[in-house]
């Protein structure tokens, strides 16, 4: 379970998964490093993962953290797992299509569309 | 020596606004120096989009010249220096490293690419910015970002 220092919260509700982050911009290397060790432990302790990740709370965010991100999807998929991400702000939804990993990840407009789309 | 920005307005009118300083790698000093600023660039009007644009470019060029071009030189801090006025925000950052060739940084946006988790900083940078030069050694880069018509 995340520590009382923990960047994310994080509940478990029918199956899923659910984190949000506590910080409204995700841009120091020590907080991202931290926030995809916190996540890929989630992860690990799951047969089949499936995680929604929540984007309500955040502001900006680095190349650093979509490197994070990527590096969860690959764990998901190693384990054969479905992530979501949601509640994108535009100007950090534009940071996704830019570098085209609109692609590579589900983007749902809202969390309820999200858990929806899990199979 | 290193030293936080003061960014004080020219005795110009319109304002402009400009800083130069030494930065190492803290992240509470880079989260300082950007907000410095992007306190200016608020001061002179941009909008949010325009400061989320500038604060994205500069904090990814401050990392790039602290993390590739001073990989090996933890403690080495790097140059800034900007300046602001209603029109353009111009960024200089300058690191001691031994410099790249931008030219050889492949498309992250690549098929065969875009599972790595690297690589996407200068692709930003060029995306937000109006313009991004590296100069012939490739270890300081400038960036203009030109304030769009409403």
């Amino acid at each position: 379970m995340p520590s009382a220092q923990s960047r994310l919260r994080v509940r478990k509700e029918q199956g899923i998964t659910r984190v949000e982050f506590i910080d409204r911009n995700i841009l120091d290397e020590a907080n991202i490093q931290q926030i995809g060790d916190e996540i890929i432990s989630l992860i690990l302790n799951d047969d089949t993962p499936k995680l929604l990740i929540s984007f309500a709370n955040v502001d900006h965010l680095s190349s650093a953290a979509l490197g994070t991100l990527i590096t969860i999807h690959k764990k998901i998929e190693g384990k054969s797992g479905q992530l979501r991400l949601a509640n994108i702000d535009p100007q950090i939804h534009e940071v996704f299509v830019i570098t085209k990993l609109n692609m590579l990840f589900q983007i749902h407009d809202t969390e309820d569309d999200a858990i929806a789309s899990f199979t | 020596m290193s030293h936080n920005p003061q960014p004080r307005p020219g005795a110009q009118d319109p304002p402009t606004y400009s800083a130069s300083f030494s930065l190492s790698d803290d992240h509470t000093r880079i989260h300082a120096a950007s907000n410095d600023l992007l306190k200016a660039v608020a001061d002179l009007g941009y909008n949010t989009a325009s400061q989320f644009a500038i604060r994205l470019a500069f904090e990814e060029a401050i990392l790039n010249g602290l993390r590739h071009g001073h990989k090996a030189l933890t403690s080495t801090p790097v140059q800034i220096e900007w300046q602001a006025d209603q029109n353009t925000i111009t960024m200089n950052i300058t690191d001691q490293g031994p410099g790249f060739d931008p030219k050889g940084v492949p498309d992250p946006t690549d098929p065969d690419r875009i599972e790595l988790p690297s690589g996407r900083g200068l692709l930003l940078m060029r995306a937000y910015m109006s313009t991004v030069e590296y100069n012939d050694k490739g270890n300081s880069v400038r960036l203009v970002y030109t304030r769009p018509s409403d």
